[in-house]
């Protein structure tokens, strides 16, 4: 099965040497050989007593991690999906693209997206599923951007890969928070485990962060924007990702976690609120839509809010229809998506304004997209699949058990209605999707390219799919006991016996609801022109895009001018800052740990010399504040320098006494050297601006470290180690100046360091000259 | 440019450059035992040299000390590092000192520590950067 997976990754490393040779024959009929033989190698398992198959390889065992699949009937029927339209997909993108198309990378994307997905809906190990989430979004980022010369591809392949992306970190925490709870990292063992889950009261945020995921994903209600701008792909990617395959990732995992959070009943209300309403935002906004693609992509995302609804309910008719819709929506919205390519290929556009009075032109596109969108529609007719997941949703949303809470109970009274009213749209944008391209005025000077049937080749694929469609439609019970109904099991967590039924009769209330979709959608659609204008007003201003944008946007501005606001590049301010962070944090620590303390015990005597050099270095300081001009500064740092050897010389240091003398001559000397070269254009006698910012932060500081320092000398804990170097620096270091036994014996490593830092500093102010001269020669 | 008769600083020069010398000298090996060592040592003959140099002037003292200071800087870390891995001949940590008394005809009982060594590394570099500083500096016109 790891083979099965990866295949198409390692694939992908022979695409660049296949392309060269892409003028004889094209790229994709090489590539095609890969879903295909995927999908021959999965079919297989398509049997009524079919039982889950595990395998596992490793990966990082230490931290449990490994590639753990599991082929139950879900993860069959996305399998399946995802090879079998995959095949389809490629056969017809070998006609879309053009060999002059950068085909390697295009085949390398698309590879390495089918790999991600297989791995998403195979892996049983949370983080390897993570791992392909995050790959799918990344392929589909570059899917996107395929013509990234276009301003459009790039703004929504941004788009697309900052919403999923935003999506999948929250399911990253999802994941982390289970495997926390269950200490496993095997969604089967999770599943074991539901009742540990539950009960957790970590639960709601679990629920939240892999809702988050999942919405993002399948484009849900608000998080649906992003998939109208992904329509700037070509279209096999618009066919494959987001009709088929990835947009039904989140389908997948709500499908595969449902087992846990069934029982939890907020899980009704979220799963089941967020899909109604995407339901109906997204199909009454795509009637507004123009672009062929636009409709299809807010159909999509409709279409995935009922089967989100379906999986909320969480009944196994429900589930059972909501498998039986995802396997039904991936035929004919696969199949309108290639049309609509066709369409775009052959006249050019893809504006529906533009369009009309196609069907004589193109008479098989035109049939194939009859079925394609009635079966979408939800028409009545006993040879569409569209039609019995729409009356199945129908039966579904009349019998909801509600819960306790108020909020439930609420929805279950709304969901019928919300159903009924998201379909009548459904019906009008699919009409018009038909109706306004294919029938009508012809006005064939408009369109770019003059329009005929496309070639065979390109038919193919749709029309298999539209087989699809009406065989599930005549024998809508041909694959139930073998296929559907183990992976309804799989979700449900029970055996499901459902059986699909031609004729409900009249009296049944899903058949009335399909005909009042069916009257009320043929009247909104014949008088579209009279109610459109609602749309000037709902959405107007309401419209999440803008949100998305004002939020990119807002983010950008607000950060740089936050940045700006405090790096504006003045060293005073920087310095100020990290002062008064310094202090704000010591202070914070001090009096947190309850850490100042004062006493007096081991003080010595101050003698009347030390209190007079003392208070000379303390004058000079001061001085430094108040300068006439810089020379005055530099000689009153001296006296403070020359003073502080002297006090070291009272404290019988007279090492330190020794070089703080030689030292502080030779840096006083080095300041007047600066100070003598200071250019002429600079104002040099500039008397300090006195910023009360700056008094209050220096006194504050300086307050701060002398209070640390007495309370580092009040709380002694240790006895000091000098002891110890005065005892052995005889007999050990052979000497009897202590300080210089500690330096170049006992600590001889720091005074090593110390000396190459002194080399250092000689090196680069001689580089430093010299490298100046050189370039003012030049 | 016109330069005074300094024959005073020059006279004085001569003699106190001696002084400042046998003191440096004396800093450094007496820094063992007593107040001193190559720290401060290194710094008054640089001191000593600054002193030659002003009395003297530049082209004067590069014949009289014909020394490039600046190779100085790594000839004592050199110095430095090497003590430090000539433990490891004997087995010992790095930079592992010894010493010993010994008994010389005409000085009397003198004790000999590797660790001096290690000053005289830390001696050159301090020559070495302090002079190299001052006169690339002072070269920089």
């Amino acid at each position: 099965m790891l083979i099965a997976v990866l295949l198409p990754l390692f694939i992908t490393l022979l695409i660049p040497f296949v392309s060269k040779f892409k003028q004889k024959f094209h790229t994709g009929i090489f590539v095609l050989l890969i879903p295909l033989g995927i999908f021959i190698y999965f079919v297989r398992y398509i049997s009524e007593d079919f039982s889950p198959v595990s395998a596992s390889y490793p990966w990082i065992p230490s931290i449990d991690i490994s590639f753990d699949f599991y082929l139950d009937g879900l993860s069959l029927l996305f399998v399946l999906l995802i090879s079998g339209i995959g095949t389809l997909v490629t056969l017809y993108s070998i006609y879309y693209l053009h060999k002059s198309e950068k085909l390697a990378h295009f085949y390398i994307y698309l590879l390495m997206f089918m790999t991600a997905m297989l791995g998403v809906v195979l892996s049983d190990n949370i983080y390897v599923l993570y791992s392909f989430w995050e790959l799918t979004s990344i392929s589909s980022f570059l899917l996107i951007g395929y013509w990234n010369y276009r301003e459009g591809s790039r703004y929504g392949a941004m788009k697309s890969m900052l919403i999923t992306v935003f999506g999948g970190l929250s399911l990253l925490g999802g994941f982390i928070l289970l495997q926390l709870i269950t200490g496993t990292t095997s969604i089967q063992e999770m599943i074991a485990q539901s009742d540990v889950i539950l009960d957790s009261p970590y639960l709601p945020l679990i629920l939240v962060l892999v809702l988050l995921g999942a919405f993002t994903k399948s484009a849900q209600f608000p998080f649906h924007i992003w998939l109208p701008d992904a329509m700037e792909a070509p279209t096999p990617v618009s066919a494959y990702l987001h009709s088929a395959t990835m947009v039904k990732a989140g389908i997948f995992l709500i499908a595969r976690f449902s087992p846990i959070f069934n029982a939890y009943e907020w899980f009704f209300i979220v799963v089941s609120g967020i899909g109604i309403i995407t339901l109906c935002w997204a199909s009454y906004m795509a009637v507004r839509q123009t672009d062929l693609k636009g409709i299809l992509a807010f159909s999509t995302i409709s279409q995935l809010g009922m089967i989100m609804a379906m999986l909320g309910f969480g009944t196994e008719a429900a589930v059972f229809a909501a498998v039986f819709h995802i396997l039904n929506h991936a035929t004919f919205k696969g199949s309108l998506f290639m049309i609509a390519g066709i369409i775009d290929h052959e006249t050019g556009t893809r504006d529906i304004r533009k369009l009309g009075g196609l069907m004589t032109l193109m008479p098989i596109s035109a049939t194939l997209a009859l079925f394609g969108t009635f079966s979408m529609a939800g028409v009545p007719l006993p040879f569409l699949n569209g039609f019995y997941s729409k009356e199945l949703f129908f039966e579904n949303s009349l019998h909801l058990d509600s819960g306790n809470l108020w909020l439930a109970e609420f929805l279950v009274q709304a969901v019928p209605y919300l159903a009924v009213f998201g379909s009548i749209f459904t019906f009008v944008y699919s009409m018009y999707l038909l109706f306004g391209t294919f029938t009508g005025k012809k006005n064939l000077d408009e369109l770019p390219s003059k329009p005929h049937e496309a070639p065979l080749g390109m038919l193919v694929a749709p029309a298999i799919l539209i087989a699809g469609v009406i065989i599930i439609g005549i024998f809508p019970n041909l694959l139930n006991e073998n296929f559907l109904a183990h992976a309804a099991l799989a979700v449900s967590g029970h055996e499901v016996h459902e059986h699909v039924h031609y004729w409900h009769g009249w009296d049944s209330p899903a058949f009335l609801m399909s005909l009042t979709v069916l009257a009320l959608g043929t009247l909104l659609y014949v008088f579209r022109d009279k109610w459109t204008g609602i749309y000037k007003s709902i959405p107007g201003a309401l419209s999440f895009n803008k949100v998305y944008d004002n939020l990119v946007a807002g983010l950008d501005r607000y950060s740089s001018s936050f940045t700006k606001g405090y790096m504006n590049g003045s060293l005073r301010r920087y310095m100020a800052l990290i002062i008064s962070t310094i202090f704000i944090v010591t202070l914070t620590v001090m009096l947190g740990t309850d850490g100042f303390s004062f006493s007096t015990d081991d003080l010595a005597e101050i003698t009347a010399a030390e209190i007079l050099v003392a208070a000379m270095m303390i004058v000079a300081a001061f001085g430094t504040i108040f300068p006439k001009n810089n020379i005055g500064v530099i000689l009153l740092l001296g006296i403070a320098g020359y003073g502080l050897a002297l006090l070291f010389v009272f404290y019988r240091a007279p090492d330190l006494a020794l070089t703080q003398l030689v030292v502080e001559t030779i840096t006083v000397a080095l300041f007047l050297l600066c100070f003598y070269h200071l250019p002429k254009l600079r104002p040099i006698k500039e008397s300090k601006r006195v910023k009360i910012t700056n008094l209050i932060i220096s006194f504050a500081f300086g307050g701060m470290m002398t209070l640390v320092g007495i309370a580092a000398h009040s709380s002694k804990w240790f006895e000091t180690i000098s002891g110890y170097f005065i005892e052995t620096s005889h007999d050990l270091g052979g000497g009897d100046n202590v300080v210089n036994v500690i330096l170049v014996d006992m600590r001889g490593l720091d005074t090593l360091f110390e000396i190459c830092v002194l080399g250092i500093a000689a090196l680069s102010i001689y580089t430093m000259i010299k490298l100046r001269r050189n370039k003012e020669e030049r | 440019m016109t330069r005074t008769n300094d024959l005073i600083l020059r006279t004085a020069t001569s003699l106190l450059a001696f002084i400042l010398f046998g003191f440096s000298i004396y800093l450094f090996f007496a820094g063992h035992s007593s107040p001193g060592g190559g720290f401060i040592g290194g710094l008054m003959t640089a001191a000593a040299i600054v002193l030659m140099y002003m009395a003297y002037g530049y082209d004067t003292m590069e014949k009289v000390i014909p020394v490039n200071f600046r190779m100085l800087t790594p000839a004592g870390l050199l110095i430095a590092v090497t003590t430090g891995i000539g433990s490891f001949i004997f087995g010992q940590p790095f930079l592992s000192h010894t010493f010993t008394y010994v008994h010389l005809p005409v000085l009397g009982e003198m004790e000999l520590a590797t660790a001096v060594l290690f000053d005289l590394g830390v001696y050159l570099t301090v020559v070495g950067i302090t002079m190299t500083i001052i006169l690339s500096i002072a070269e920089d016109r």
